[in-house]
């Protein structure tokens, strides 16, 4: 245990066993399955939101197209994550797995603001650690939470919203950082069409395509519009 | 597919999934991620699909018929968006709102 690493991390505990332990008891309630695949998941999947839907998938039996997509694309910010650690990660041989497997939101922003020094092969040892150190919490909070759930009865009718709360708290976070409102629009939009026109099985996979599509069209008008400014200008 | 089985795909399936999602930027974007198009989608869908998951799991768990008309939805929702604006604490937020809701759920609050 490296005490001054911990320390770092020591936000991502407090944040990490609470919503770790929501997501164990979600479990337990929701599911017939043993408490102990609560923990396995943290352990090989290791994503908060994505663990969450995961419960409510399951629960439905979601066929395994619609799983991966749904998986795919609600951690799909994930993929930008990356982009700024490409330099970092370089070299960092059979640590470099782990480190990008363990790339969550949280552990993204601790790799990122930390300081360090030019010594690269030192820091990636500590990158690793805080990545092992969350994981570390992430499933003692998941075993935890599935343990009580399945060990302490209580009425769970309902609990299921924890879902459409996390989704609406993401939501909020995502307008507050990008402080545009229409991407939010475009994926109400397509969501609202999807339910009105395709049965349960395909409304998510339905409004993802609709959303994307959106997004490229958006993209298009933006750049004819930037191409037309510049031909006036020029 | 017996439960057996399909837990065990479902894990392996979306544990593809997310580790896709972080390696794929390390596989194959190193050289393209200045690209326009990337960059714009990237900078969107995150917004775009949290808020169609919002809607889709919205519209699921509401009782949108007379006389409730998604009352028991909307409310811990809307509690939801006020306490995260007020005080931006997710765990806050997200447990006040499905305890809230569980308590409608219950107790038949809206659909009597």
């Amino acid at each position: 245990m490296n005490a001054a690493l911990f320390r770092k991390t020591l936000p991502i505990l407090f944040g990490y066993l609470p919503l770790g332990m929501a997501f164990g008891v979600l479990f337990t309630a929701q599911l017939d399955y043993a408490w102990w695949i609560a923990p396995v998941m943290g352990l090989t999947i290791f994503a908060g939101a994505g663990q969450i839907l995961a419960v409510s998938l399951i629960a439905a039996k979601a066929g395994m197209l619609e799983v991966f997509v749904a998986m795919f694309v609600l951690n799909a910010r994930h993929l930008f994550y990356g982009l700024s650690l490409l330099g970092q990660f370089r070299g960092a041989g059979w640590r470099k797995a782990y480190l990008i497997f363990g790339l969550t939101d949280e552990t993204y922003s601790l790799l990122t603001s930390r300081t360090r020094t030019g010594e690269r092969r030192e820091e990636q040892r500590k990158d690793f650690l805080i990545t092992l150190y969350n994981q570390a919490y992430w499933v003692i909070g998941c075993a935890l939470g599935a343990w009580l759930g399945d060990n302490v009865s209580f009425d769970s009718t309902g609990i299921e919203f924890a879902l459409v709360a996390l989704f609406i708290v993401l939501a909020i976070e995502q307008l507050k950082s990008l402080g545009e409102q229409l991407p939010l629009w475009i994926g109400a939009l397509a969501a609202g069409v999807a339910l009105l026109a395709l049965p349960p099985d395909n409304q998510l996979i339905g409004a993802v395509v609709l959303a994307t599509i959106a997004l490229l069209l958006q993209y298009l008008k933006r750049r004819n519009h930037d191409a037309l400014q510049e031909g006036q200008h020029g | 597919m017996d439960d057996t089985t399909y837990i065990v795909a479902f894990i392996v399936v979306a544990t593809l999934a997310t580790f896709a999602t972080r390696a794929i930027p390390f596989l194959f974007l190193g050289r393209h991620h200045e690209h326009p198009l990337l960059l714009h989608v990237g900078r969107y869908l995150p917004a775009a699909v949290m808020a169609l998951l919002v809607v889709v799991f919205l519209a699921r768990s509401g009782t949108w018929a007379a006389p409730a008309f998604g009352a028991d939805a909307l409310i811990p929702s809307v509690l939801v968006v006020a306490l995260h604006l007020w005080r931006r604490n997710a765990l806050l937020s997200i447990v006040a709102g499905t305890v809230v809701y569980m308590a409608i759920q219950q107790t038949q609050l809206v659909n009597l």
